[in-house]
């Protein structure tokens, strides 16, 4: 099937670390407004297939599609592959924005800072611009205006992985990329982030989240993907997923879940 | 070049029986002012942490002072500046051993390294983790003993890679006992370049000597934490 | 007054030393972004001279350093002026310090800045990749304010050893304090030997008063640079 209609594709995604092969041949593919979940036991090589799509891990082989244009790559010498256009690759960042397990906000700068900075720096938008669009995504993940002027120091987990999404709302990206963003935050907190990330499902934004969250998952997602082993073991709608799990080892994990 | 090497070779190392020079002259040196320094450092430390103010600031006040002047101007105030006073002069034992260059240079050193020393060995020991301390306590160790096996072997061995710096920059500042006449490996490569008029070969040996004894500390130093540090090193992976 | 009419000569013989210290500051801060680069840059060409300088530097004695470097520059300005047939020209103690001490202290700003870049957590320039900054911007916004915040405890404890360095320089001949005291000195050795121990713990005291004041500085700079870092509680 080579139809390259939608959003966001890939297509089989290879990636060795030394002699571990993380990933064998893994696909997906994204239509604009679809949110899709990768589940998958540690290891499974969920992590790294997300951090492939923007190249902040360089894949050994596959293929790359954003809105039909495939990313040039070429093979280096370490047998990876790299992008033989990094202006082409910046474009194609920039319309793809992460949201980090562990945050990464900038240390040194305060809440709204970090929010307009990539738009100020890399889209070339006016200050007061930025900062207008800004106030509007803090906002609209709940924060209030007096967290501004904080630093992320001074945030809790569950504020500052707001303000990251607030980050990655501001640049309007196309896809949004999800990795395991409630993963590094106390239980208490993972209850408002998944909020705010089920509203923007429903807004109709296009989503690839790797998540151990279940919930968001079954209730927010449109499909699935369950990822053992570096393959994909199933794949499809959550009901089904969930409901009626196919394979043996995507039963087991279900199972280990409950326990 | 090489009549300088083949006059001056002696020198650089070792000079004659009766009058040492060069490589065991700064070795003397270094060892003697490290080894009391560090005598006097231990119990300055112990004060230096104590909570009675009048122990601890006395300390505070010595280290402040010794660390926030150059050591040549402290060696200075020592070789020329005490000498000079009256009351030393009047007193035959004083002004007999404030008159020998390298009493002096020792006694400069000695102090200088005691401040530093005393303060990374204060810090190693505040650094000790209050569990072992209240361990200690809890099967009724007194301070004395607390000390004695507990704080300082954790402490010490805790100081060592600071110390080690501490130990390299002493053997540099050996150097500045050429300018109070000492015959070190400095005052050697001085007098063979004036000597000479070869500066370049005369200090460029000095350097190269310096260079091995500084490489020979650092290996030392090395083998000396894979020992007693061993017990921080991370497990290794299976 | 007790300084014999001194007073003037050490006053002058501080600002050179505060000019010298301040100058090969910049020198040696420049030279180890410059090293620092070198050694994370991976690669070889770069990273071998930069590991030769730092271990070179460390390994010998600043004083021997000072005279070797002095004295062979000397000696070769001399050979090439005699070669030419023109008059000796004699190295200015002051430039000769500012170069070697910048040159010195350049290889320890070196090991510092690399400490501090390696200390930035990797997070924060994935992120600045992930959203498309370029390398220059990451470098600009992102990587070197923080790095300087890890750096400011290595540069302030540089800066107190350069500082004290200087007083070196007066072997070579240049007029700084200890310069000055030693002046003083002879100058007054027909009023009795006291007045050396005198000039020489005025020397002292005019560092303490240097270290001091910069140590206050630092205070400052460390507060302005920690904004956003919660402070342990000690």
């Amino acid at each position: 099937m080579s139809t390259r209609d939608g959003t966001l594709v890939v297509e089989n995604l290879h990636k060795r670390y030394g002699k571990n092969e993380v990933l064998r041949g893994v696909s997906l593919r994204a239509k604009a407004g679809s949110v899709i979940s990768i589940i998958g036991s540690s290891g499974s090589g969920k992590s790294t297939f997300l951090r492939c799509i923007n190249f902040l891990e360089r894949p050994n082989a596959g293929r790359i599609f954003l809105n039909g244009e495939e990313i040039r790559m070429v093979p280096d010498k370490n047998g990876n592959l790299k992008v033989a256009d990094s202006g082409q690759l910046r474009r194609m960042r920039v319309k793809l924005a992460m949201v980090f397990q562990h945050f990464n906000l900038w240390l040194h700068l305060t809440a709204l800072e970090n929010v307009i900075e990539a738009p100020i720096h890399v889209l070339g938008l006016p200050r007061i611009d930025a900062i207008e669009r800004a106030r509007e995504n803090l906002a609209k993940v709940g924060l209030s205006r007096s967290v501004e002027t904080m630093y992320p120091a001074h945030l809790s987990g569950g504020q500052q992985q707001r303000v990251a999404i607030a980050r990655a709302l501001t640049m309007e990206p196309e896809v949004m990329l999800f990795d395991e963003p409630t993963s590094a935050l106390d239980p208490e907190l993972v209850g408002e982030v998944l909020r705010v990330m089920q509203r923007l499902a429903s807004e109709g934004r296009t989503m690839i989240v790797v998540t151990h969250e279940m919930s968001f998952a079954r209730n927010a997602s449109n499909h699935v993907i369950f990822l053992d082993n570096g393959i994909v073991e199933e794949e499809g709608a959550p009901d089904q997923i969930f409901q009626a799990p196919r394979s043996e080892r995507l039963k087991r994990f279900l199972a280990a879940l409950i326990k | 070049m090489i009549d300088l090497v083949e006059q001056y070779w002696q020198q650089y190392l070792w000079g004659t029986a009766g009058h040492p020079t060069g490589l065991v002259i700064t070795l003397w040196l270094t060892i003697a002012s490290l080894a009391l320094g560090f005598s006097l450092a231990l119990p300055l430390a112990v004060l230096r942490v104590s909570k009675t103010w009048w122990l601890s600031v006395p300390v505070r006040v010595y280290t402040y002072v010794l660390r926030g002047t150059p050591l040549y101007v402290q060696l200075l105030l020592v070789y020329t500046g005490i000498y000079s006073l009256d009351a030393v002069r009047a007193t035959p034992v004083l002004n007999a051993f404030f008159r020998d260059a390298m009493n002096c240079t020792i006694l400069a050193f000695m102090l200088n390294t005691a401040a530093y020393t005393t303060e990374i060995f204060a810090g190693a020991i505040k650094a000790t983790t209050f569990g072992e301390i209240e361990a200690g306590r809890a099967c009724g160790m007194s301070n004395y003993t607390l000390y004695r096996r507990i704080i300082l072997p954790s402490a010490l061995r805790r100081a060592l890679p600071a110390y080690s710096n501490e130990v390299i920059l002493m053997l540099h500042a050996t150097t500045l006992a050429a300018t109070a006449t000492v015959p070190d490996i400095l005052k050697v490569a001085r007098s063979a370049s004036s000597d000479y008029y070869l500066p370049f070969v005369a200090y460029g040996i000095a350097s190269v000597l310096y260079l091995g004894i500084s490489f020979t500390l650092i290996w030392l130093f090395r083998r000396a934490e894979d020992k007693w540090l061993g017990y921080l090193r991370p497990v290794a992976a299976k | 007054m007790f300084l014999e009419g001194y007073g003037q000569q050490l006053w002058n013989g501080m600002l050179e030393t505060i000019r010298l210290a301040l100058l090969s500051l910049a020198l040696a801060f420049v030279l180890g972004l410059i090293g620092a680069a070198a050694k994370l840059s991976g690669n070889r060409w770069f990273a071998v001279p930069a590991n030769i300088y730092t271990t070179l530097i460390r390994g010998v004695p600043d004083l021997v350093l000072m005279l070797l470097l002095f004295y062979s520059f000397q000696d070769l300005l001399n050979r090439i002026t005699d070669a030419l047939s023109q008059p000796q020209f004699d190295i200015d103690p002051f430039i000769a310090g500012v170069c070697v001490l910048g040159f010195i202290y350049g290889a320890y700003f070196t090991e510092t800045f690399r400490g501090a870049f390696l200390a930035v957590p990797s997070g924060q320039l994935e992120a600045g990749v992930a959203y498309g900054l370029s390398g220059r911007q990451i470098f600009r916004r992102i990587l070197f304010p923080q790095m300087m915040r890890f750096a400011l405890p290595g540069i302030s404890n540089n800066w107190q050893v350069i500082l004290k360095a200087t007083a070196l320089v007066s072997i070579i001949g240049l007029h700084e304090v200890v310069k000055a005291a030693q002046d003083a000195i002879t100058g007054t050795s027909s009023k009795g030997a006291f007045h050396a121990f005198i000039f020489l713990a005025v020397a002292g005291l005019i560092y303490l008063g240097l270290t001091t004041f910069s140590n206050l500085l630092f205070l400052v700079l460390e507060r302005r640079y920690a904004l956003g870092v919660r402070q342990s509680e000690l």
